[in-house]
């Protein structure tokens, strides 16, 4: 999976960017949320765990509080589960004081078509009720198809369908970098 | 055939027999089943995943919590659930196995749980062509009982390696030891099979005319002297006494089985510290365990019937969740059981 980009894939965002970006958004979520005090950030796995992570440090070092943070994850939501075979589960983990009447920010890596984001909506509304919810990516590559957008974006790209988007980040992948490539082939089935 | 809503055609998966699963299946469906279980934690327990999606509890066997584990399971992911038992039901009136899968596939049901009491029913419903549906067994006849033996291991897994730190590993080198009526027993079978496909060495503990013919060849060892085992135990099984399997005096009186091997305190104050005792349930307190044992903190019946329930959503997420199913022991190719494992990388732009 990861050698199929490898070939033409070029760094749009280097390390120092990447950990620029997230001062940028963590500071952007307290001017907003007014001392974000009743934030919760909840990351989608895989990386936008690692992202909500980072972001709660900065918050942490910028607030001086702890800011509760945990993880999403939206694989029973999906809408395309039975286009594929079941994926293995990754961890949902909800902060202690839970997320009713709270802020929460979703954090993930790309932002595309919106579905996971979607998916991401339906999984909080069978956990609590937040008093908003908002939205944290890295990238946000275009092409939605669905009503979504982010409310903290730390780059936008313009990308083709043929192109892909990769992030990889120092805790699963060895070094903090965000990829464009070429798709070889266009997969059938994927429009 | 059915068609998932991609166009992609259904391939159907089944759960018959413990001895089926690969050691990485049986792995997967313990980790499915520990992120199931904090769906219990939740305000409200239900998930999307099975939505649309017709199961049928086919009991043609008494059995409470089997079936209800099995329809807990169900509703909490969504599905329609059918609950079928024989007593009342046109079986009473002579219809057929075949005959009864025959109107259920004509109903378009997508998998059967099934419980008989003849050994061999549920395979016979999955590979006899009568029916599309996937089939998982609820226990068959004195054969097997693969969800059982599932959440068996799945409570010594979590009270041996702890929740998180159990991820991803199997039960290399703990010593199991199941104790009683091994001869009636489904549930001993499906442990057997599934603890020794998991790495772990399993301790069979019986009188001898209550052990099958043949389990010499069984990847497991026998022993007539439990006082001997208990020591060396991490785990401890418990199996009912199925009197009402029993057409034969098998042992003299319940007072000599009993002492020879029943559980009670003073026998649990050999076993090591951090062991565990487990029944399958139901229990027959003063039969094979005592009251003050059973009621123990280290005893895990009420757990193990928890615990069911996150097998259970497990093993119907990873055979119907998808459009083909991620535990594929009746077609086991190294393609197929390669995939599931890589589920967790996931494109970013497929998102």
């Amino acid at each position: 999976m990861d050698t199929k980009n490898s070939g033409a894939a070029r760094p749009v965002l280097e390390g120092p960017d990447i950990a620029r970006v997230l001062t940028r958004i963590a500071h952007e979520i307290v001017e907003r949320a007014k001392g974000a005090d009743d934030v919760v950030l909840l990351g989608i796995p895989t990386r936008g765990v690692f992202l909500a992570q980072r972001l709660a440090a900065k918050l942490d070092e910028i607030t001086g509080r702890s800011t509760p943070v945990g993880s999403l994850d939206i694989t029973m939501y999906r809408d395309d589960l039975r286009m594929h075979p079941p994926r293995a589960l990754a961890r949902t983990d909800i902060p202690g004081d839970g997320i009713d009447g709270r802020l929460v920010v979703l954090v993930d890596d790309v932002l595309f078509s919106g579905r996971t984001i979607r998916a991401a909506l339906d999984a909080l509304g069978d956990i609590g009720r937040p008093r908003a919810v908002q939205l944290a990516v890295l990238v946000d590559r275009g092409h939605r198809e669905l009503p979504i957008r982010a409310d903290y974006v730390g780059k936008n790209l313009p990308t083709s369908l043929r192109e892909t988007v990769k992030v990889q980040l120092a805790e699963e992948d060895g070094r903090d970098t965000v990829l464009l490539g070429d798709k070889p082939t266009v997969p059938a089935g994927e429009q | 055939m059915l068609s998932s809503p991609g166009g992609h055609p259904q391939t159907t998966g089944h759960l018959i027999s413990a001895a089926d699963l690969s050691r990485d299946d049986a792995v997967l469906i313990l980790d499915t089943a520990e992120e199931m279980a904090r769906v219990a934690d939740r305000p409200i327990k239900k998930l999307p995943t099975l939505r649309g999606r017709t199961v049928v509890n086919l009991f043609f066997e008494d059995s409470t919590r089997t079936r209800i584990s099995f329809e807990a399971a169900e509703k909490r992911l969504s599905a329609d659930v059918i609950n079928f038992t024989a007593k009342g039901s046109s079986v009473s009136k002579g219809e057929s196995l075949k005959d009864t899968a025959q109107t259920l596939e004509a109903m378009g049901v997508d998998a059967v749980v099934i419980r008989h009491s003849a050994s061999g029913a549920p395979f016979r419903l999955a590979t006899s062509g009568w029916i599309d549906a996937a089939v998982i067994n609820a226990g068959d006849g004195t054969h097997q009982h693969p969800t059982q033996a599932l959440l068996d291991a799945f409570t010594m897994r979590r009270r041996l390696l702890g929740r998180d730190a159990g991820l991803g590993r199997d039960l290399a080198g703990r010593r199991i030891t199941l104790v009683g009526d091994v001869l009636h027993s489904r549930v001993a079978r499906s442990n057997v099979d599934l603890l020794h496909t998991l790495g772990a060495d399993v301790t069979l503990v019986a009188p001898p005319t209550l052990l099958p013919v043949g389990v010499e060849t069984w990847p497991c060892e026998v022993s007539y002297d439990l006082d001997r085992v208990l020591s060396k135990s991490d785990a401890v099984m418990m199996l009912r006494v199925q009197r009402e399997r029993m057409n034969a005096a098998f042992f003299p009186t319940e007072r000599e089985y009993s002492r020879r091997y029943g559980l009670d305190g003073d026998r649990m104050a050999k076993m090591p510290g951090h062991a565990l005792v487990m029944h399958p349930g139901p229990m027959v307190r003063g039969m094979e365990i005592t009251a003050d044992v059973a009621d123990s903190e280290r005893c895990t019946a009420v757990e193990q019937v928890a615990n069911g329930v996150s097998i259970r959503m497990a093993v119907l997420y990873l055979l119907l969740g998808g459009n083909e199913p991620a535990v594929t022991h009746t077609r086991p190719t190294a393609a197929e059981t390669g995939r599931a494992g890589t589920a967790y990388a996931e494109d970013s732009e497929e998102k």
